[in-house]
């Protein structure tokens, strides 16, 4: 099942090309680092293969075949953002937010640090560390393949992100799951991954 | 003598829970810090452990709803409302976490000229954008056309205008590129070299480290340890206090080791010692009452165990 980018260009509107041409694989069970300074499009390259959005040109493959954007069912490629307090809906109980998609086991929610009395409150009643262990637990569906870390621990303390990060990489072994992390955190990058791709490399 | 000191810092918010019935939440507890002219202290913690609060208590920048208690002390004498009113901007700077501090309807030149002190406002503020690699045309600008990068690069040259003797930095260096972020925190470094005395708040222990002359580590509200900056290295042996150790093993470019549990909220704080549910090495001792902050080897601790 690799997850496969073939000459894909996008820009939004008529503005300057974002990229081009970019071909980029990864293969179940890898971990690959994204990098590169701000502004050069890594969380646009990301909502592309999340299928957020749809490229100008070229596609994305899964095992050989595109993902339709907007096919019905379980997107087998999941997005986890930055801002927690951004992903979740401000209306529902936590309850809710988690089991939207899927129906997260007890184990996973042990994984993760989500306590049973965190689910019904309110999103603005919890910490932003508290409610991106909820924002994983929801991509981690049984149909999950890949899963997108776009700087997913950047705004945590290091106990939080280290907790985080050890449930989804025993999760992704167990699974053969791929993951792509993107992070300006040179250590944490180092940590995780087996291969880094910078994204001057990415846009030629 | 300390510049600053902070003893003994509370802060609580008064909410309404339904109809008039109102309900009082401590986020900071027995808060002790202080600062010396001429030093970075870095402040670092988990979020939510109340470093912006203590930033905004100091500044007396509370919302209205906010209790606090303890006292605040500004080259030693307590540092009243009336006092911060006069002072804060003028010699008390903070740095702000968000960039929605600037005035949006205001350019940013102009905003950060209203902080000069000395005769040539528009000659200092050109001097300091220059520095802060913001170009000519940028002063002309309203907030809302910069980028984030910029944005704070303007909140760093407001404050660094100021001619202020304490610079509170909270959380300056997101969303920059590395070369920004060595060059704004050697500018803190220099103006402490120049007798300023530089809190700065961070969850990036990384710059701390580079910078920082000691470390006070928050936890759930209170300050548990303050290190100097030196004890933060190999396995955290030499750290004083078990959170902090775990905070140092968390670390990617360390062991990448957690332990479990999170930081107890606000409303359900332990009745002891507030770390101990995840400490390892909690006796029943731990349970019976709060630690107070004690001196040992050359910095100071809250934990009755530590050695």
């Amino acid at each position: 099942m690799q997850l496969r980018t073939q000459n894909i260009a996008f820009r939004y509107g008529k503005e300057p090309w974002l990229f081009k041409n970019v071909n980029f694989t990864v293969d179940p069970g890898e971990i690959v680092g994204l990098v590169g300074p701000s502004g050069y499009g890594k969380t646009t390259f990301c909502r592309i293969l999340a299928g957020y959005e749809v490229p100008n040109k070229g596609s994305v493959t899964l095992n050989g075949r595109p993902i339709k954007s907007k096919r019905k069912g379980y997107h087998p490629v999941q997005l986890v953002f930055q801002h927690p307090e951004k992903a979740i809906n401000p209306r529902w109980k936590m309850g809710k937010v988690l089991n939207e998609g899927w129906q997260p086991d007890q184990q996973l929610l042990d994984a993760l640090g989500i306590e049973e009395e965190w689910l019904t409150r309110f999103p603005n009643e919890l910490s932003g560390g508290e409610l991106q262990r909820f924002c994983v637990a929801r991509a981690l569906g049984p149909d999950t393949r890949y899963l997108i870390a776009d700087e997913m621990t950047t705004m945590l303390d290091a106990i939080t992100q280290a907790q985080i990060w050890k449930a989804v990489l025993k999760i992704a072994e167990q699974r053969e799951m791929g993951i792509i992390v993107v992070s300006h955190e040179v250590n944490l990058i180092q940590q995780l991954c087996h291969r880094v791709i910078e994204i001057d490399h990415l846009n030629t | 003598m300390p510049i600053l000191e902070v003893e003994n810092l509370s802060v609580s918010f008064k909410k309404y829970t339904r109809g008039f019935k109102q309900t009082k939440s401590t986020v900071i507890t027995s808060l002790d810090v202080t600062v010396e002219a001429g030093e970075i202290l870095a402040v670092v913690g988990a979020s939510g452990s109340g470093k912006s609060l203590l930033a905004h208590a100091i500044l007396g920048i509370l919302p209205s709803n906010a209790i606090t208690s303890g006292v605040i002390k500004y080259g030693g004498e307590e540092l009243t409302p009336a006092r911060q009113s006069v002072l804060s901007g003028k010699e008390l700077a903070l740095i702000p976490q968000s960039v929605n501090y600037l005035d949006p309807l205001m350019r940013v030149g102009s905003q950060v000229r209203t902080s000069v002190k000395k005769e040539n406002a528009i000659a200092a503020q050109r001097e300091v954008f220059q520095r802060y690699h913001l170009n000519a045309g940028v002063e002309k600008m309203y907030p809302f056309q910069l980028s984030g990068g910029m944005a704070r690069r303007t909140l760093l040259a407001t404050a660094m205008v100021s001619g202020a003797r304490v610079i509170i930095a909270d959380e300056p260096t997101p969303g920059l590129d590395s070369v920004v972020i060595v060059e704004a925190l050697n500018h803190l470094k220099e103006s402490a070299v120049n007798g300023c005395a530089v809190m700065l708040i961070t969850h990036d222990i990384e710059s701390a480290l580079q910078v920082a002359d000691r470390i006070a580590v928050f936890y759930a509200g209170t300050t548990v340890e303050i290190s100097p900056v030196e004890h933060f290295n190999g396995n955290g042996e030499q750290l004083r206090h078990p959170y902090s150790k775990a905070l140092w093993r968390a670390l990617p470019q360390n062991d990448f080791i957690p332990i479990k549990g999170s930081q107890p909220r606000p409303s359900q704080l332990p009745s002891g010692c507030l770390f101990a549910p995840r400490c390892e090495m909690a006796t029943p001792d731990c349970e019976q009452e709060r630690p107070a902050m004690r001196n040992l080897r050359n910095g100071m601790v809250r934990c009755i165990h530590a050695t």
